[in-house]
C-alpha cells in the first residue's frame, strides 16, 4: 500500500510538471500564424507509417540509421512494458498485462532483447559523440550545451535500458528461486540472471524493487526533461511526421493576403473581396517568431539537431553562412525568449529584437538556393525552405531590401517580363528560320 | 498562338519556352532542338511568342510575392484566353511553378516536363532513338533540383540517356542526393554569398570524377552552371555539356 501511495505521488508530480510544460508550449502555439489545413488523414497515416515507424528517411544513412531504427522500434515495444509498470504501480498488481498470453510473451521477449540492442546502440552513439569528430554535429549553432544535452539524454537512455535488464533478470532469478511461474519470456535477462546466480530470495527481491523504482523514476524524470531538450523529438517526431506538408517539395505556399491586394490592383471591382475595414493589417512574411506558422514552430520543437539537413546544404557545404539546422533552432530559441513575454504582456510586446537579424542574418537567407536538399534529408520531414522564403518575403515586401542585382531582376520582370533586360519584342528570335509549325 | 487561335485552330500543347529559352544564347539552342524534335514527331503545339512573360519564379523565390502573383495572374489570363489545356516546359522552374503553384491562383492546366513527354513517346515507340551516334560517349547526368527533389522526376531522364549511350555513369551524389548547381532560388541572378567555394565548382567536380565525355543537364540554370564549371576547370574542350533535348536531336540528326 505504501508503495502504491508513493508511486501515485510520483506519478502525480510527473504528470503535473508535464502538463505545466505542455500548457506553456501550447500558449506559444497560440501566438503563431496559421499554416495549411490538416486534411487527408489517410495519406498522413501512410506517411507516418512509412517515415516515422518505417524510419525510411533515417535509413538514408544506412549504418547509423539502422542503429537509430533499432532504438526507435525498441522504444515502441518497451513503451508497452512501461504502461504495465504504471498500472502495476498504481493498483498494486503484478505484471497486469500477462492475460495477453502469447502476445505478452512476444512483447516482453522483444522488449528484453531490444533493451540490450538499444544499450549497445547508445554506447555507439555516445562513443561517436565523445570520441569521433563528426562534422554533422558541429557548426556555429551547436553550442556546448547542445552537446551536453545530447550526451545527458543518451546516458539516461542507457541507464533506462540497464535498469530494465536489471529488473528483468532480478525478476527472473527471484521467481525461479521461489519456484513461481515466470510471466513473459526474457531471453537476455535469463542469461544475465544465470551470471548473478547464488543470491538469496531476499536479495533478489530487493534487487527487483530497486531496479523497478529506478526504471520507472528514470522514465518520469526523462519525460519531464525531454521538452527542454533536443530529445523532445521522442514525443514530437511522430506527430510532426503525421503533420508533414503533403505537397511536392518544390511548392511554395501561396500568400492569400497578397492575392487579395494584387487582385485589387488589377481589378478594383473585386474590392468587396478584401476583408472588412478594421481587420488587423497582416505583416507580409516572417520577421519574428510569432510571424512563423504553427507548423514552422512545431518543426522547431521536433528538430533533433541531427544536422542531416545542414550536411547536404550546398550553401553550407561550400562554406556559406547558411545552415538550415540553425534556422530551425533559431526559431525555437527566439520563441523561448520572446514567447513568455508575449504571453504575459500581450501581442504588442517588443524587446527591440527579432528573429530576423538578431538571430538570422540576411546573408544566411540570401544564400539559399531553394534546392530542398535539407527538406528531403530531414528524417522527420521538417521543411526549412518555406521558412527561409517567408523571411525573404518580409525583407522584400516590408522593407524593400534585397541584394541590388535582385532588385534589378524585379524591375526587369516588371518592365520586360523577363529577369534580363531584353525587349519582349525579341522573344521569338530563338526560333528564327526554324522550319516548323511554330507560329 | 495568337495566329493559330485567330484561325480557329487549337494546338494540343502549349510549348512554354521560358525566358532562358528565349534570351539565353546557349539555351536558345535547347529550345530549337526541342522544337525540332516536336516537329519531327508531328506533335501539335504552339508557342506564345511575344505574349509569353516571366512565370515569376525568380521573383517569388527571392521573396517578391507581389510581383510573382502579378506575373502569374497575367499568364493565367492568357492561358484562359487561348484555352490552353496542356503545357510542355523545358525549364524545371517553369514546370514546378505551373504545376504546383499556379493552381493556387486558379491556373489549372496539365503541365508536362519535356523529359516526361519524350520518355512517354519512347515508351510508346513513337520516338526511336539512334543509339549509334553517341554510343561510346560516357555520359553523366546532373539532376536539377526542380525536377528531382522538388517533383520526383528521376527516372525519365535516365531512361532517355540510357537509350542514347551504353556508357551511362552516375555521379556519387545523384537523384535525391544530388548536389544543387547553385543557381536556383534566384541565385542565378546574383553574386553568390561569401563562402570558400562556388557551388557550381563543387558540382562540376562531382561530374568530373565520373570521367565523362558529356555532362547532360535538363535545366537552363544547371546548363549555365555546368558550362561555367567546365570553363573554370579548363575542360570545355574535352568535355561537353548538352541538354537532354540536344542529345536526342543529335542522335536523330535533326
Ligand atoms: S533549400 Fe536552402 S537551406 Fe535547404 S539545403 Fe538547399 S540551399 Fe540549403
Ligand atoms: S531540421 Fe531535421 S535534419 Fe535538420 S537537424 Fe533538425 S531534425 Fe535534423
Amino acid at each position: 500500500m505504501i508503495k502504491q501511495i508513493v508511486f501515485a505521488i510520483a506519478l502525480l508530480i510527473t504528470l503535473g510538471a508535464f502538463t505545466f510544460t505542455i500548457l506553456r508550449i501550447i500558449s506559444f502555439f497560440k501566438l503563431t500564424k496559421k499554416a495549411f489545413p490538416v486534411r487527408d488523414f489517410g495519406k498522413r497515416f501512410g506517411v507516418m507509417m512509412e517515415v516515422a515507424f518505417g524510419q525510411t528517411k533515417i535509413f538514408r544513412r544506412p549504418v547509423i540509421g539502422f542503429l537509430h531504427a533499432l532504438v526507435f522500434w525498441g522504444f515502441c515495444v518497451i513503451l508497452i512494458g512501461s504502461i504495465e509498470m504504471v498500472i502495476d504501480g498504481l493498483f498494486g498488481t503484478d505484471k497486469v498485462l500477462k492475460f495477453l498470453g502469447l502476445f505478452y510473451d512476444i512483447i516482453m521477449a522483444s522488449g528484453d532483447v531490444f533493451a540490450l540492442l538499444i544499450a549497445i546502440s547508445i554506447l555507439v552513439f555516445l562513443f561517436r559523440r565523445v570520441f569521433l569528430h563528426i562534422k554533422r554535429f558541429e557548426g556555429i549553432e551547436m553550442k556546448k550545451i547542445s552537446h551536453l544535452d545530447a550526451n545527458i539524454a543518451l546516458s539516461i537512455i542507457l541507464f533506462l535500458m540497464l535498469s530494465l535488464l536489471g529488473m528483468n533478470s532480478a525478476y527472473y532469478s527471484h521467481t525461479t528461486l521461489v519456484g513461481g511461474t515466470i510471466e513473459g519470456v526474457y531471453p537476455v535477462s535469463k542469461f544475465l540472471s544465470a551470471i548473478f546466480s547464488g543470491l538469496t530470495t531476499d536479495s533478489t527481491l530487493v534487487q527487483y524493487e530497486i531496479f523497478w523504482w529506478m526504471h520507472i523514476l528514470l522514465i518520469f524524470l526523462f519525460a519531464n526533461m525531454l521538452p527542454y531538450s533536443k530529445h523532445f523529438h521522442v514525443f514530437m517526431s511522430v506527430p510532426n511526421v503525421f503533420l508533414s506538408r503533403l505537397e511536392p517539395l518544390g511548392k511554395l505556399p501561396n500568400m492569400d493576403n497578397v492575392t487579395r491586394e494584387v487582385k485589387l490592383m488589377m481589378d478594383p471591382n473585386t474590392a468587396f473581396a478584401t476583408p472588412a475595414a478594421g481587420a488587423p493589417i497582416e505583416r507580409f512574411g516572417v520577421k519574428d517568431a510569432e510571424d512563423a506558422s504553427w507548423k514552422n514552430y512545431f518543426d522547431s520543437l521536433a528538430c533533433t539537431e541531427c544536422g542531416r539537413c545542414t550536411s547536404v546544404c550546398p550553401a553550407n557545404i561550400t562554406g556559406k553562412k547558411l545552415s538550415p539546422r540553425k534556422v530551425i533552432m533559431d526559431l525555437r530559441a527566439r520563441m523561448k525568449e520572446k514567447g513568455p513575454m508575449l504571453v504575459k504582456n500581450g501581442k504588442d510586446y517588443t524587446d527591440n529584437k527579432s528573429l530576423l537579424r538578431d538571430y538570422i542574418s540576411e546573408e544566411e537567407l540570401w544564400a539559399c538556393t531553394t534546392c530542398n536538399a535539407c527538406a528531403k534529408e530531414c528524417p522527420i520531414n521538417i521543411n526549412h525552405p518555406t521558412l527561409i522564403i517567408d523571411m525573404r518575403r518580409y525583407l522584400v515586401m516590408e522593407e524593400g531590401s534585397a541584394p541590388g542585382e535582385l532588385k534589378a531582376v524585379f524591375s526587369n520582370i516588371e518592365n520586360n517580363g523577363a529577369p534580363w533586360q531584353y525587349s519582349s519584342e525579341d522573344r521569338l528570335l530563338w526560333a528564327a528560320d526554324l522550319e516548323m509549325n511554330v507560329k | 498562338m495568337a495566329d493559330l487561335f485567330g484561325r480557329g485552330e487549337k494546338p494540343e500543347y502549349l510549348f512554354w519556352v521560358g525566358c532562358a529559352g528565349a534570351y539565353d544564347d546557349r539555351y536558345k539552342k535547347v529550345a530549337r532542338a526541342f522544337t525540332k524534335i516536336l516537329t519531327h514527331l508531328n506533335v501539335s503545339f504552339a508557342v506564345l511568342g511575344k505574349e509569353e512573360s516571366c512565370t515569376g519564379d525568380p521573383a517569388r523565390r527571392a521573396g517578391n510575392e507581389m510581383l510573382y502573383q502579378m506575373q502569374a495572374l497575367q499568364n493565367i489570363e492568357l492561358f484562359k484566353m487561348y484555352e490552353v489545356k496542356k503545357i510542355i516546359t523545358i525549364c524545371p522552374h517553369c514546370f514546378n511553378i505551373f504545376k504546383n503553384e499556379y493552381p493556387d491562383l486558379g491556373g489549372n492546366c496539365e503541365v508536362i516536363s519535356y523529359v516526361q513527354l519524350l520518355d512517354k513517346f519512347m515508351d510508346e515507340g513513337k520516338l526511336k532513338l539512334d543509339a549509334s551516334k553517341l554510343k561510346n560517349n560516357r555520359i553523366t547526368y546532373h539532376d536539377p533540383c526542380y525536377l528531382g527533389r522538388s517533383n520526383d522526376i528521376y527516372d525519365e531522364p535516365r531512361s532517355i540517356l540510357k537509350s542514347l549511350t551504353t556508357n551511362y555513369v552516375e555521379m556519387d551524389r545523384n537523384k535525391s542526393f544530388a548536389l544543387c548547381c547553385g543557381a536556383g532560388g534566384a541565385q542565378m541572378f546574383k553574386e553568390a554569398e561569401k563562402g570558400n567555394k562556388e557551388v557550381f565548382i563543387e558540382r562540376t567536380e562531382d561530374a568530373l570524377k565520373t570521367n565523362p565525355k558529356i555532362i547532360a543537364t535538363a535545366c537552363p540554370f544547371c546548363m549555365t552552371m555546368m558550362t561555367d564549371g567546365l570553363k573554370y576547370k579548363n575542360k570545355e574542350e574535352e568535355i561537353k555539356n548538352y541538354d537532354i533535348a540536344e542529345l536526342i536531336a543529335i542522335s536523330l540528326e535533326l
